[in-house]
C-alpha cells in the first residue's frame, strides 16, 4: 500500500545514479532534479539510459548505486508498489482480462479508496472514453488503449507521472492530438510529469524542461528556448533540431567574440554563447538563421560569410525549402528559407554565398564525432 | 458442452469457401471413419448392453436384448461407495496435482526464461516420466513403499504409521499415486500459458499498489487460468476413471476400489456385462456434466 495519498505533484531528485548491466553501464553518475508540479522530458536516442532511468524511479529496476528522493523522501529501497508513482507504460500493459474500467480502478481498489468504480469513470470522462468503458482493451485502437493506460495512472493522482514514450505508437494526427491533451491534463491536476522520448518536437513542444540524455549520461539540460537557441554539446546541436557545425583554431579573441579559421575564413561567434575561448574548437548555427546570396554581398563585421558554394540539393518540406549547399573546406550546408510565396529564383547548381549573424552562431564545449559529421 | 468450449479456441473463422469443401472433406473423411468405427460403434454397443437383462437360459455371461433401465438403479446401489470414492480421490489428487505443478510451470515458465538450457532440461524433466510406463513407474512406488521396505520401515520408526500401519493398500498411497502419474499432463498446459503470460503486466500491477502476492491473484492466475482449466479436465477426467493406482496388484487395497476397478471386476470376473455397462455410462455422464458446469462456472470459455 503506498504510504502516501498526494493530490498534488511532488518534486524528484536523483542523486549519483549508476546502473551496470552485465557488460555494459547504463547510466553513469546521473545528478537530477525536478520541481513539483513540472513537466520534464528526458530526450534521448534509443539506448541512452533514459528508460533505464525511468525505471529505477518506478522501482522497476535498482540503480548499482545512488539515491531516488521524491517529496525529500528517500524511496531507494522502496518497493515499486510502495512508491507514490504511476507509469504510463510504452506497450500500455492493459490487463487483458479485465475490462477498460476495471483496468483504471485497478489502483483505486489496491489502495482502498471509497467509491472506486464512480472515479474511474471520472478518469475516462477526462480521457473521453466513458462509452467504452465495459469493453476489452484488446477491442479498442493503439489511441483508445493509450489513453486508457494514461486514465489509470492518472487516476491515482501520484505524487509523480511517468511517461515511457506512450506515444511513440500513436500516428502523427493523434500523437499531435493527445500531446495537447496531455499537456491540458498535466497543468489541470498539477501532476510533476517524467516524460521520457526520443521524438525532439514532442520534447520541446511539451516540457517546461529537457534533458538531453546520451550514453548514460545528461548532455544538456534547460528550458525547450534556451537549449534550442545555445545547445553547448555537439550531441545536442544536431540532436535538438539541425545545426550547421564548422571546426577551427581560434585565431581572434577580443571582448565580445572569438573567432576560428575554417579553410582561410574567418567565423565569429559572441563570447558569451560560446563555452570554449582557446584552442580548437566548433561553432555552430541553425539553418533557419541562415540566408543564402547569388551574389556575394557587402556585409558588416556582425555578419558571418561563406562561400561560394554550390547548391546540390533543394527539398520541399511545405513551410520551407532546405537547400543544401556544399562549400568547399566547410561541408554541406544546410539552410532553411521560408515559403512566403516567392520561392527564391535559384537552382540545383547554382552558385551562392551562405551568411549569418554573428550573434546567432554558438560555441560548443566538444568538437563533432566522425560519426555525427556523416549523420550530418 | 464442455469439449465445445474446448474448441473454441482452434475455431475461429466460419466455413471455407464451397470450393475447398470436397477437399475438406477428403481430408476428414479417415477421422471420421475412424471415429464411426472405433468411437461410436461401441459406444451404442456400450449403451445397449447396459439395458440388457439375463439369459433365460440362466448360463451366466449371456445376457438377452431389453430395455431394463433397473440395472442403472441397480449398479448405482450397490457400487456407490465405489463411485463417490473416484470422485473424492480423483478431486483431491487433481487438486494436490495442480499445487504441485503450479510452482514448477511458473518456474519453467517466468523466471527461467532468461536460462533456455534450465528451460529446456527441466522440461525434459517434466517430461522425463513418460519415457517409461506408467504400470512400471507406479510398480515401483509399490516396491519402495512395501510393508517390508526401508521407506515403511522408517515411518514406522519415527511414529508416523503405527507398528502394523502400512503405506500400500491406503487412500493416501492411491491419491498419492494418481497424483504422481498425471503431473506432467497438469504442469505441460499450465507451462503454455505461463510461458506467454507478458511480464510487463505485472510490472504494471507492481507499479499500481499491488504487492507481488497482490499481483498474482489479480493478474498472473487469471491469465494462467487456460492452462490451469486444460491441465484439470486433463488430470481429472483420466483420473475418475483410473483403475491400475486403485488396484490391489498396485497401490490398493480392499477398500479403495474406484469405479475402474468395479467395472474391471464385473466384466472379467463376475462377467456381468449390464452392471459394468451401465457403470462405465453413469461414469461418462457424471464427468461431462461435471466438466461443463466447471468450465461454465470458471467463466474462461473466451480463454480456451
Amino acid at each position: 500500500m503506498a504510504t502516501d495519498f498526494v493530490a498534488r505533484g511532488q518534486d524528484l531528485e536523483l542523486v549519483g545514479i549508476r546502473k551496470e548491466f552485465p557488460g555494459f553501464t547504463a547510466i553513469e553518475n546521473l545528478d537530477l532534479k525536478i520541481p513539483a508540479g513540472e513537466f520534464f522530458a528526458l530526450l534521448g536516442p534509443s539506448g541512452c539510459g533514459k528508460t533505464t532511468t525511468l525505471r529505477i524511479v518506478a522501482g522497476l529496476d535498482e540503480a548499482t548505486s545512488g539515491k531516488v528522493l521524491i517529496g525529500g523522501k528517500d524511496v531507494t529501497s522502496t518497493k515499486p508498489h510502495d512508491r507514490p508513482v504511476n507509469t504510463v507504460f510504452q506497450s500500455y500493459a492493459l490487463f487483458p482480462h479485465m475490462t477498460v474500467l476495471e483496468n483504471v480502478a485497478f489502483g483505486l481498489r489496491q489502495r482502498k479508496v471509497a467509491d472506486p468504480l464512480a472515479k474511474a469513470t471520472e478518469a475516462l470522462q477526462l480521457v473521453e472514453l466513458e462509452h467504452l468503458a465495459l469493453r476489452k482493451p484488446q477491442q479498442l485502437s493503439g489511441g483508445q488503449q493509450q489513453r486508457v493506460a494514461l486514465a489509470r495512472a492518472l487516476v491515482n493522482r501520484p505524487a509523480l507521472l511517468l511517461l515511457d514514450e506512450p506515444l511513440g505508437a500513436l500516428d502523427l494526427k493523434l500523437r499531435r492530438q493527445m500531446q495537447v491533451e496531455l499537456k491540458a491534463i498535466q497543468m489541470e491536476v498539477g501532476l510533476t510529469f517524467l516524460h521520457v522520448t526520443h521524438d525532439q518536437e514532442e520534447a520541446m513542444d511539451m516540457a517546461d524542461t529537457v534533458a538531453v540524455m546520451n550514453k548514460g549520461q545528461i548532455e544538456q539540460m534547460g528550458a525547450p528556448e534556451a537549449l534550442y537557441d545555445r545547445p553547448k554539446t555537439a550531441f545536442v546541436a544536431r540532436f535538438l533540431g539541425q545545426s550547421n557545425i564548422f571546426v577551427g583554431d581560434v585565431v581572434e579573441e577580443n571582448a565580445n567574440s572569438i573567432s576560428i579559421s575554417c579553410n582561410g575564413q574567418k567565423i565569429a561567434a559572441p563570447k558569451s554563447r560560446s563555452e570554449k575561448h582557446t584552442g580548437r574548437v566548433a561553432l555552430g548555427v541553425r539553418p533557419e538563421k541562415a540566408t543564402f546570396h547569388e551574389d556575394k554581398p557587402d556585409l558588416d563585421s556582425n555578419h558571418n560569410l561563406v562561400g561560394p558554394g554550390e547548391i546540390i540539393d533543394i527539398r520541399f518540406t511545405g513551410v520551407s525549402n532546405q537547400y543544401l549547399i556544399d562549400v568547399p573546406g566547410f561541408g554541406d550546408i544546410t539552410v532553411f528559407a521560408q515559403n512566403v510565396g516567392k520561392s527564391p529564383v535559384v537552382e540545383l547548381g547554382a552558385q551562392v554565398w551562405v551568411s549569418w549573424k554573428v550573434e546567432h552562431a554558438f560555441g560548443l564545449s566538444d568538437l563533432p564525432l566522425k560519426a555525427d559529421n556523416d549523420e550530418a | 458442452m464442455a469439449f465445445v468450449a474446448l474448441g473454441q479456441g482452434s475455431s475461429g473463422k466460419t466455413a471455407a469457401p464451397t470450393k475447398a469443401s470436397k477437399v475438406a472433406f477428403i481430408l476428414l473423411a479417415p477421422g471420421m471413419i475412424y471415429l464411426g468405427l472405433f468411437f461410436l460403434t461401441p459406444l451404442v454397443s456400450l449403451v445397449i448392453t447396459s439395458l440388457k437383462t439375463a439369459s433365460f437360459t440362466g448360463e451366466i455371461g449371456m445376457y438377452d436384448y431389453a430395455f431394463q433401465v433397473s440395472n442403472y438403479g441397480y449398479a448405482l446401489e450397490t457400487y456407490f461407495p465405489q463411485i463417490a470414492r473416484s470422485f473424492v480421490y480423483a478431486i483431491i489428487a487433481t487438486l494436490a496435482a495442480l499445487l504441485i505443478s503450479y510452482p514448477i510451470a511458473y518456474f519453467i515458465g517466468v523466471k527461467a526464461r532468461s536460462k533456455p538450457m534450465l528451460q529446456a532440461f527441466l522440461l525434459t524433466l517434466v517430461i522425463a516420466p513418460f519415457f517409461i510406463s506408467f504400470l512400471l513407474r507406479t510398480f515401483a512406488w509399490k516396491q519402495i513403499f512395501s510393508n517390508e521396505s526401508p521407506a515403511t520401515q522408517f515411518l514406522q520408526s519415527i511414529g508416523v504409521l503405527a507398528p502394523d500401519q502400512y503405506v500400500i493398500g491406503s487412500s493416501f498411497a492411491v491419491i498419492a499415486g494418481l497424483t504422481y502419474n498425471f503431473i506432467p499432463f497438469m504442469t505441460l498446459p499450465i507451462y503454455t500459458s505461463l510461458e506467454r503470460l507478458d511480464t510487463r503486466l505485472v510490472e504494471a500491477g507492481s507499479d499500481l499498489y499491488a504487492t507481488p502476492a497482490q499481483t498474482f491473484w489479480k493478474v498472473t492466475f487469471p491469465l494462467s487460468l487456460p492452462g490451469v482449466i486444460s491441465g484439470t479436465l486433463l488430470t481429472f477426467i483420466p483420473i475418475s476413471g483410473d483403475y491400475i493406482s486403485a488396484s490391489r496388484d498396485f497401490l490398493g487395497g480392499s477398500d479403495t476400489a474406484m469405479i475402474g476397478n468395479v467395472v474391471e471386476a464385473n466384466f472379467f470376473r463376475i462377467q456381468d456385462y449390464p452392471t459394468a455397462s451401465a457403470l462405465s455410462v453413469m461414469l461418462m455422464a457424471a464427468i461431462v456434466v461435471l466438466v461443463s458446469v466447471y468450465v461454465r462456472k470458471s467463466g474462461t470459455e473466451e480463454l480456451l
